[in-house]
Formats: C-alpha cells, sequence, structure tokens
C-alpha cells in the first residue's frame, strides 16, 4: 500500500514539474505510462492481497488448532495422573517424632521428700512431677505401616530424657477379619479406661490424673494380644478382651506359661445433634500377682523395711468424655469434658519385712491376710476460647481406705512386740488431691506450648504447688488421633 | 463377664449372619460425594455423611459414631489425597471393617481420578498445612465430577453387580445433565472471567480455576494458619494499592477475618458455599454451583 501511495504522489509531482513545457502529446505519453505503472502495481498490489488473505486464513486455522491443543492440554491436565512416588522408598512407613520439654518450678524438692501417693503401695518410678529445673521429656518415635492387606503395624518408641530407649508400644493390628473383629497383638497400651490408650503428646494436661498413677504407675501397657469387636449398630458399642504377661504394675511379671492377667473394656458412644459427641465405658483388669516388687515402708519401729504383696489385683474404671463444638467445626471454640472412676480390690497375703532379721524383728517374713479396697477419680474440662488458645481446669482426688492386715494387732509372746498400723504407716488411710490450671497456645496442629500449675497434695501431709513450661512438637508423619 | 461377652457374641454373630439387605451401605466423608452417590446410585443405596457443610474436613474428629458407620459400610467414598488424613485411618483401623480398607473396592478415593492442581514441587511443614499430593478441593470443578461420577458408578456396579445398569443409566443421566449444566453455567460466569479475588483458605482453587478466575491473595498468610491482624493489615495494604474485585470465604470458615477485610477495603465480601448444605440454595450439586454463581455476580455487581 505504501509504495503504491508513494508511487501516485511521485507520479502527480513529475506531471506537474512537465506540464509548463505545454506539450500535448508528450502529456498524453506521461498519462499513458504512468497509466502502465499504475496498473502494473494494482495487480502486483491485488496479488499481494490475496497473499495476505490467504496468510490470514491460514493464520486463523493455524489459531483454532491451537486452541484445539490448548483445550486437549487442559483435558490431559484435568485426566487423571500418577500421583504416588515410585521407587523403593513409596513402601516407606510414616515415621513421626515428638519432641518435648520442660521447665518445672516445684515447691517441695522431690529429692528430699520422694514422690510417694498417701495410702498407696507405690506402683513404680514413672510417677509424681519428676525433677525441678529443666529437664528433657520422653522423645517418641513413632514408625507405622499397612504391612499387607491384613496387618498393620506399628512401632513408638521413647527415648528417654535418660538416654534410654523404651518400646512403649509394637504391635501388629488385623485389618481383613470379618464382622468387625479385630486382634492386636504385641506390646500395646491396654484399651482400659479412657487416657490410657492416649499417648503423652495428646494429653491435654502435662501429667496423668492421679489415678492413672496410684492405680497403674501412669500407663497400663500389655505384652499380649487384644481382641475387639465392634457390633454393627449406628450406635458405637465395642467390646475388648485383653490377655497378656501381667508384668507391669499392679501385676508382676511370673515365669508361667500362659497368660498372667488379663482385661476386659466395654465402650458406647454416640452424637447428640451436629455438635456433641460422646464415649463412654467400662473397663476391668484383673491381675495374680506373686511376690510383687517389694516396697519400702519407713514409718515403723523397725525402721526402713521392705513389704511385698502376693494376690489377686482387680481394678475396674468408669469413664466417660464428651466433646462439643458449634456445629461440629471444632476449630473456633471447642470443649471437651472427662472423667474417670478407679476402684481397685487387693486381695491376698502381704510378707511383712521381706529381709529382716528375726533376732530383731520377730515377725520377719511373716505372710499374713491382706486386703485392701482404693478408689480415685477425676474430672476435667479443657475449652478452646479462641483458635490456637485454650484453659483447662483438672480434679483429682484418691482415697486410699484403710487395709486391713492380719499382722496388725499381734504380740510376739517372747518380746512382747507388738505390730500396729503404724508399722505399716505406707499404706494408713490417706485422701489425696490435686487441682491443676492449664493454658496453652497451639500455633499449629504440631506445636503446643503449655503454662500448667497444679496443687498437689498427693503425698501424706504435704502440699506442693508445680508450675511447668512445656513444649510439644510434632515433626513428620503424624498419625490421626483416636476420639 | 464371659456369660455377658458369650451373649453379646451370639447375637452379634446372628446378626451378622443374617442375609444383607439389597442395598449398599455408603458412608460418605463429606456432603459433596455423598450427593454425587445419590445421583449416581438413587434408591440402590444408602448413604451416610460423617460431615456438615459447616464443618472443616481438615479437621474432623473420628467419632465414635462414625467408627459405628465405618463398622457397617461396604463403601467408603473419601476425597482422598490426604484431605481427611487427620481423621479417616482412625476410621478405617478402627471399624473392623475389611471392605473399607484401602486398596479394597470398598474405598473410593475421588482424587484419584482427576488431576490435582498445586501440585507442591517440595514440602515442608514450615509452608503450612501443604498437601503434598496437590489441592484436594476437587469437587468445585463440575467437569471433576463428571470424572468421578463415571468411576463411582463403574466402582457400584463392581460392589453390586446386579445392579449395574441401573448405575449405569443413572451416570449417563448425570453425565447429560452435568455437561448441559456446565455449558449453562460457563455462559452465565463469562463476566467473572479474569477478576481478581482474595479467598480465605485454598478451598475454591478449583472453581476459580474453572472460571478463570483469579486468586491474588489468601487471608491465611500459610495454608492451615488462621488469619493474624499482622498478615491482615498487609493485605489491607495491598488491596489499597491494588484492589481485588471480591473476598471470598467458605461457609465453614469463620466470617470475622472477610468481614474484617472487606470493612476497611471496601471490597465487597461473598460467603460460598462451597459444598452441598452450604446454603438454602445448594441443596445438591448443581444448586451448589447454581448457587456459588449467583452469588459471584451479584458480588461483582454490588
Amino acid at each position: 500500500m505504501v509504495t503504491k501511495r508513494t508511487l501516485v504522489a511521485s507520479a502527480a509531482a513529475a506531471l506537474f514539474w512537465v506540464s509548463p513545457s505545454g506539450w500535448a502529446d508528450d502529456i498524453q505519453d506521461i498519462r499513458n505510462e504512468i497509466k502502465a505503472i499504475k496498473d502494473g502495481y494494482e495487480s502486483r498490489i491485488q496479488a499481494l492481497e490475496e497473499r495476505l488473505k490467504d496468510t490470514e486464513a491460514k493464520a486463523q486455522k493455524a489459531e483454532a488448532s491451537a486452541a484445539k491443543s490448548e483445550n486437549k492440554a487442559q483435558e490431559i491436565a484435568a485426566a487423571p495422573g500418577p500421583q504416588a512416588p515410585t521407587g523403593q522408598n513409596a513402601f516407606n512407613p510414616g515415621i513421626g517424632l515428638i519432641l518435648s520439654g520442660f521447665y518445672k518450678n516445684l515447691s517441695k524438692d522431690p529429692d528430699v521428700l520422694p514422690y510417694r501417693i498417701g495410702g498407696f503401695v507405690p506402683s513404680g518410678d514413672k510417677i509424681g512431677p519428676g525433677g525441678r529445673g529443666f529437664s528433657l521429656s520422653e522423645s517418641e518415635l513413632n514408625i507405622y505401616a499397612n504391612i499387607d492387606p491384613y496387618f498393620h503395624g506399628h512401632l513408638n518408641a521413647a527415648i528417654t530424657g535418660e538416654n534410654q530407649v523404651e518400646v512403649e508400644e509394637a504391635f501388629f493390628k488385623t485389618l481383613a477379619l470379618p464382622t468387625g473383629f479385630s486382634i492386636k497383638g504385641g506390646r500395646f497400651f491396654s484399651g482400659i479406661g479412657y487416657l490410657n490408650e492416649v499417648h503423652a503428646h495428646a494429653w491435654d494436661f502435662s501429667d496423668q490424673p492421679l489415678a492413672y498413677q496410684a492405680f497403674l504407675g501412669g500407663q497400663y501397657g500389655q505384652n499380649g494380644l487384644q481382641a475387639k469387636w465392634l457390633a454393627p449398630t449406628p450406635v458405637f458399642l465395642e467390646f475388648g478382651a485383653e490377655v497378656g504377661s501381667g508384668q507391669n504394675f499392679p501385676g508382676q511379671a511370673r515365669s508361667k506359661n500362659g497368660g498372667n492377667g488379663g482385661a476386659g473394656f466395654f465402650h458406647v458412644g454416640g452424637d447428640f445433634g451436629d455438635s456433641t459427641s460422646w464415649r463412654a465405658g467400662l473397663s476391668h483388669l484383673y491381675h495374680r500377682a506373686k511376690d510383687r516388687n517389694a516396697f519400702e515402708d519407713k514409718s515403723g519401729a523397725f525402721g526402713g523395711i521392705s513389704n511385698q504383696f502376693s494376690g489377686k489385683s482387680n481394678l475396674s474404671i468408669a469413664d466417660f468424655v464428651l466433646k462439643w463444638a458449634p456445629n461440629g467445626n471444632p476449630l473456633q471454640t471447642n470443649f471437651k469434658i472427662q472423667g474417670e472412676y478407679f476402684h481397685r480390690k487387693e486381695k491376698g497375703d502381704l510378707v511383712f519385712d521381706v529381709n529382716g532379721d528375726p533376732t530383731v524383728n520377730p515377725f520377719a517374713a511373716t505372710a499374713s491376710a491382706f486386703s485392701s479396697a482404693q478408689s480415685g477419680w477425676y474430672l476435667q474440662g479443657v475449652y478452646q476460647f479462641l483458635p490456637q488458645w485454650r484453659v483447662g481446669l483438672r480434679y483429682d482426688e484418691l482415697d486410699s481406705g484403710s487395709p486391713s492386715i492380719g499382722l496388725i494387732g499381734q504380740t510376739d509372746p517372747a518380746t512382747g512386740i507388738v505390730i500396729t498400723e503404724d508399722d505399716f504407716g505406707t499404706l494408713k488411710k490417706y485422701q489425696s488431691k490435686r487441682s491443676t490450671l492449664m493454658f496453652d497456645w497451639n500455633p499449629s496442629e504440631f506445636t503446643r506450648i503449655r503454662l500448667q500449675y497444679a496443687q498437689d497434695k498427693a503425698r501424706r501431709d504435704i502440699s506442693d504447688n508445680q508450675f511447668f513450661v512445656q513444649y510439644i512438637y510434632s515433626l513428620g508423619a503424624h498419625g490421626a488421633h483416636k476420639f | 463377664m464371659w456369660q455377658c461377652l458369650k451373649a453379646v457374641l451370639i447375637v452379634g454373630l446372628a446378626s451378622a449372619a443374617a442375609p444383607a439387605t439389597a442395598v449398599v451401605n455408603v458412608l460418605a466423608t463429606t456432603p459433596e460425594w455423598a450427593a454425587l452417590t445419590s445421583e449416581i446410585g438413587g434408591d440402590k443405596v444408602n448413604v451416610y455423611i460423617a460431615t456438615t457443610a459447616l464443618q472443616d474436613v481438615h479437621r474432623v474428629e473420628a467419632r465414635p459414631s462414625l467408627v459405628a458407620r465405618a463398622r457397617n459400610a461396604d463403601l467408603l467414598v473419601a476425597t482422598g489425597a490426604d484431605l481427611e488424613a487427620g481423621w479417616l485411618p482412625v476410621l478405617q483401623r478402627e471399624s473392623g471393617n475389611s471392605k473399607i480398607q484401602i486398596g479394597s473396592p470398598g474405598f473410593f478415593a475421588a482424587a484419584n481420578e482427576v488431576r490435582l492442581l498445586d501440585v507442591p514441587v517440595s514440602v515442608d511443614r514450615s509452608m503450612g498445612d501443604v498437601h503434598p499430593f496437590g489441592n484436594p478441593h476437587i469437587h468445585l470443578d463440575p467437569r471433576n465430577l463428571t470424572r468421578v461420577a463415571s468411576a463411582l458408578a463403574q466402582r457400584l456396579g463392581e460392589i453390586d453387580r446386579a445392579n449395574k445398569p441401573s448405575f449405569d443409566a443413572r451416570n449417563k443421566s448425570f453425565q447429560e445433565r452435568m455437561t448441559e449444566a456446565i455449558k449453562r453455567w460457563e455462559a452465565t460466569a463469562a463476566p467473572l472471567k479474569g477478576i481478581p479475588v482474595v479467598v480465605h483458605h485454598q478451598d475454591q482453587k478449583y472453581l476459580l480455576y474453572w472460571l478463570g478466575m483469579k486468586e491474588v491473595a489468601a487471608l491465611e498468610s500459610k495454608p492451615g494458619i488462621p488469619p493474624s491482624t499482622g498478615h491482615l493489615s498487609d493485605l489491607l495494604q495491598a488491596m489499597q494499592r491494588e484492589p481485588a474485585k471480591l473476598i471470598l470465604h467458605s461457609a465453614y470458615n469463620d466470617p470475622k477475618p472477610s468481614a474484617w477485610l472487606a470493612d476497611r477495603s471496601k471490597i465487597p465480601s461473598v460467603t460460598l458455599p462451597y459444598t452441598v448444605g452450604g446454603s438454602k440454595e445448594a441443596k445438591d450439586l448443581f444448586g451448589l454451583f447454581d448457587d456459588a454463581i449467583t452469588k459471584l455476580l451479584a458480588g461483582i455487581k454490588r
């Protein structure tokens, strides 16, 4: 186009420049010439225009096909594709790690006043608030995966602050048994109570309720088998039975074939509308202990002696938990209330002053009938008042009761020594109490920073003000929590 | 105790041995998959929904009632892609139901049927609750629903062979109605193309992708981290420089952060149903998109 216009302009200029000469023929010639040039150019322009049209059409076609392939690309993008990682590592189990630690301020020095719950047979060394100052809590390593279509496997190892590794849980669980049955085997936290199966990092308070500490030495682990059956009802009804080695308190390892004690439990649960869900349960733990770990009693006339129990131990637990969240959405606010009641009866023999010298204590190593009935409970509520922020309150109480001990009131005819209640001072009736206030911040699902204050009156005639700062971090895969 | 257990066992075995009803028991994790299962299954399925539209699927408790429902399910319909990772594994493990375990025909994960958006190249928890497999909120692109529906129809046919023709016929009808509806929605929603929006969480990704809208910011500084005042103030400044057209949040989200930003930036805030039941109008899957698009269009006119 540009060429055409320029040409016409220059031709016109030429015409103007020539015209003063006045020769008509010449003018005609020039006109003819110009016309010829013009025609020639016009045909060329036409050709060019046609070519342009052609190219434009082609471009449109190309665009259309491009659009088509784009559509295809979108389709492909939306079509299913491989998602799971491939290769050997694709089958690596889930690995999760919990890091936790404390700063503790205790008004009573636990080194001077060891933590012994008043009136109860000591339940092991895993109870109480621990030491003062900074401490590292258990680092929990969790490794778990489905083994095959039939079994699930799980390991929970605790690396303690004292540089030891403890296998807390290592179990298999069946996945493919019919009609609601499942079997768990290995080492696992027993299904009794509500809190017993819950791992430390998921507790709503920094420590266990006193009842768990007094009756189970913290958490009860089985080495054995658990069978569960879930009823085919719209209401949650679950029945479980366990048989195990009974090696943990209140049991005692025994060298024998077959099981050594067992447990049974029953759970029921459901919803009230969209906002509230609940679960309640009854459990029973049975042991026949032989020569259970001897426990020290410094209170009597014979000084630091050790007594030892053999016999039946029957523990019953009633538990309930109720969770509420507006519309069942716990993100903004939610509330959880839970409580458990423990009752234990022990009946058998108590050997008095196991390692005693008969010349000093005429009743040394004497067994006599023993029976006790003890109880305890706790009630706790935790309220998330803002996203990330929770506050909780817990109250604990234990009633040790007065044991019946055959030796009490007996007199040695030779020395005239009379055994009194004071010779079994550790087991004298006592009511332990504790009140706990908790406050925690959870910036994400994987971090928890907690402040806790407790007034602990578990030890006989001692009131301990305990202040904890605790952190809990969860790294890596994090197994879903039970209700 | 043993007497009691025995009695229970007998009752249990008797009820387990009773002839199964002809209906397929389905446990759907979310309302959208329940709605889709009903579309395909009709009266040949019995659907129980684990969550409501007002609950955040990321954070649901493995409630005893859900374990009980999982026990009796012939088919578990879930989103997959780890969306329900916080509670579904517990249901599967505690249910004592071999039918619904991963790898069994009774476990259906919708996300396996579509290509996910936003698959991260690398993941680290410092990035918040990122989903390693990609954004799992796939149901908000209706084109995904048609793909999932076909796969679901096939699965239902495998579980209940007798009713396979019914599932196939219902799927065909659903495909036709959905394809029709998609055309209609795409035409109505044309003005939404290219509209910049702020979202609460990245759960509307597929809707925005489908409608060609532009997500320019999120109220959550990182996925799953509740909006902080600091982050909201930064957003407000950004919005004053380069305003978005809409602030979107889902029915289950806390409405306060959106309201805060909408108030100060004068950008209209829109509550989207997110799933079936998330609003009065979102009664089924068709109502869900009708309502979402109506609300978005109303939003840009404000």
